[in-house]
């Protein structure tokens, strides 16, 4: 090589002073980003644990998980978080068996059976869906469903867990579907012309080849979706009204675990009473709740991995 | 049947010997005498408005290996997949021309793609077996077609593995995941799998080009066995190989069939340049 390149003469062991100046400071920024959203978990986590506790100072954790009634601002209070668990269940649950369905079905057409000009069309709308804020559809369940739920089934309170539900389901629909549909698709396109060189039809391949195949992403859309459920406040908060009982009866009024909390951290607690600090108990419970699900969902997609690899 | 330990059938030689002597070669028998299984006639083949295959017209007789070989890019796959109307699931391409199986033209209208692909199976380049069981993938088949009793496809299960020369190494872990053979087995296991089905004719899309040398020889050993039973039509990258295994040879380049006879001629004396150039090693 004749040609002398600008560092050809340059010393090998140590950086130019610049340079390193230059390349510390950007790891320092870039590691402060990254810092960041762990110092505001762990920040988060540690709030939600220091009220709990002191909470859980007045209140035996064993009566807080246990019992059946919650009347936090009765004389003398009840403090068992049941009622709110079983309300927050009653809707999570009554939306996934809305939405899991009619997702994974929409989520089956879109990958294997739409027209790549159909998945155009459909997908843009399923976003737009993702994207409406969740206060439009707490409303849309007062003026919206709650009427239709009541005219069919006229004992149905205003207020309702299946009014909640419905919505909830709306809005969990766009992960499940965009969730399962990518994990349908990432089956290996070999694997369907395998079964499709057998004489399968579509049936076959969908049925027999490429849900089990994707079955361990599929369920994990499905806790994810669920999560989701669970934490979602403000529909829940309008739609399903504000009167914690231990019902698994749709039809009734009930309040969740996310709905106590809108409702006491707008109310007139003051800071340090023990009113005050149930919405930090019912929040450190309803976060290990989410947490254990996205724990699970995590676990099943590492284990497909594992599978494809 | 074959296991690891009993010799082969026949001498196998080592994949990485030049051009297999004339001596090495059957003899071009009457093999075009024999019934016409599959006849391709004036076939052109469109992705969107790209062209990938120009008039191309071969015969493929009866329990016969024929041998598709050529370039990468020039055609030779896109053909096989025209065979069993795999080319149908990707969007946008075309067939002209006529392809008849027996005397059935499979691209007439009312075809049923799905019995076709049930007398023309198919053997992939990259195995794929399904996440089940060995079992189940080879169960998979006939389960398809309707298949129910136990007994019936244990005994499907045991023939095609046992043809595939697959049983002796899997006979007693039938159950275990397919995906946890080796890559020779897993082939072999795909072979199993199209066999199962009790297809005419045996598409194989480069068969062995990921399998090492011992795996690459057991597969060629057993199209020789299984071309007794079926019209095989295989298409590679190794001239070696389709030297070896093939009656009929169909050169293939930039979408068009060059030149196609019997192996023995083809190798020794090809009457176009461009075939002499490609098995001498010139180009491709």
């Amino acid at each position: 090589m004749s040609a002398v390149l600008p560092h050809a003469s340059a010393d090998l062991t140590a950086p130019k002073g610049q340079r390193r100046w230059i390349e510390g400071t950007m790891h320092t920024i870039l590691w402060l980003c990254a810092a960041a959203s762990v110092f505001t978990t762990v920040g988060i986590v540690l709030i939600l644990l220091v009220e709990s506790l002191q909470f859980f100072g007045h209140v035996s954790i064993v009566e807080f998980l246990t019992g059946t009634t919650w009347t936090p601002h009765s004389n003398p209070p009840q403090f068992g978080i049941l009622p709110l668990f079983c309300g927050t269940i009653l809707v999570a649950g009554g939306s996934a068996v809305i939405a899991i369905p009619l997702g994974l079905g929409a989520a089956i057409y879109l990958s294997e059976y739409a027209s790549p000009r159909m998945r155009d069309v459909l997908k843009p709308i399923l976003e737009i869906l993702a994207g409406i804020p969740s206060v439009v559809f707490g409303y849309l369940a007062i003026v919206f469903v709650s009427p239709i739920v009541r005219s069919i089934f006229p004992s149905a309170d205003i207020f309702n867990a299946l009014n909640a539900s419905i919505v909830v389901a709306i809005m969990i629909l766009p992960m499940i579907v965009s969730l399962s549909e990518d994990t349908l698709r990432s089956v290996p396109r070999s694997l369907r012309e395998g079964a499709y060189a057998l004489g399968a039809t579509k049936l076959d391949v969908t049925v027999g080849v490429i849900l089990p195949a994707a079955l361990s992403g599929i369920m994990a859309s499905f806790i994810l979706a669920i999560a989701r459920a669970v934490g979602e406040t403000m529909a829940v908060a309008l739609a399903a009204g504000k009167r914690p009982q231990m019902t698994l009866n749709p039809l009734d009024s009930i309040q969740t675990m996310t709905a106590y909390i809108v409702e006491t951290s707008k109310g007139d607690n003051p800071q340090g009473t023990l009113g005050y600090q149930t919405i930090f108990a019912v929040g450190l419970t309803l976060f290990l709740c989410t947490l254990a699900l996205n724990v699970l969902a995590q676990w099943i997609l590492k284990r497909m991995r594992e599978q494809y690899e | 049947m074959m296991t690891e330990a009993s010799p082969p059938a026949r001498p196998t030689r080592p994949v990485t010997q030049r051009l297999t002597t004339v001596a090495d070669m059957r003899p071009a028998d009457d093999f075009l005498e024999r019934p016409q299984k599959v006849v391709a006639t004036n076939v052109n083949f469109f992705y969107g408005s790209h062209q990938a295959l120009h008039d191309i017209s071969l015969r493929m007789p009866q329990n016969c290996v024929t041998a598709l070989i050529g370039p990468s890019g020039c055609g030779k796959s896109t053909f096989l997949r025209c065979l069993n109307r795999m080319n149908d699931m990707i969007e946008g391409t075309r067939v002209e021309g006529e392809i008849l199986l027996e005397d059935i033209d499979i691209y007439r209208p009312k075809t049923d793609v799905v019995e076709l692909r049930k007398r023309v199976g198919m053997v992939f380049q990259k195995s794929n077996p399904f996440p089940k069981s060995i079992y189940e993938n080879v169960a998979y088949g006939p389960r398809v077609a309707g298949v129910k009793q136990r007994d019936v496809l244990d005994g499907i299960v045991e023939q095609s593995l046992r043809r595939s020369a697959l049983w002796e190494e899997v006979s007693d872990r039938l159950n275990e995941s397919a995906l946890r053979l080796s890559g020779g087995q897993q082939q072999r296991l795909c072979i199993a799998r199209a066999l199962a089905t009790d297809p005419d004719v045996l598409l194989m899309d480069e068969p062995a080009s990921a399998l090492d040398p011992k795996s690459t020889a057991r597969i060629e050993d057993l199209i020789f066995e299984l071309k007794d039973t079926y019209t095989i039509v295989i298409v590679t990258h190794n001239m070696q190989q389709a030297a070896r295994v093939s009656d009929q040879t169909a050169f293939f380049y930039e979408g068009h069939l060059v030149e196609a006879g019997a192996t023995t001629d083809l190798f020794t004396k090809p009457r176009q340049k461009q075939t002499e150039e490609y098995i001498t090693g010139r180009f491709g």
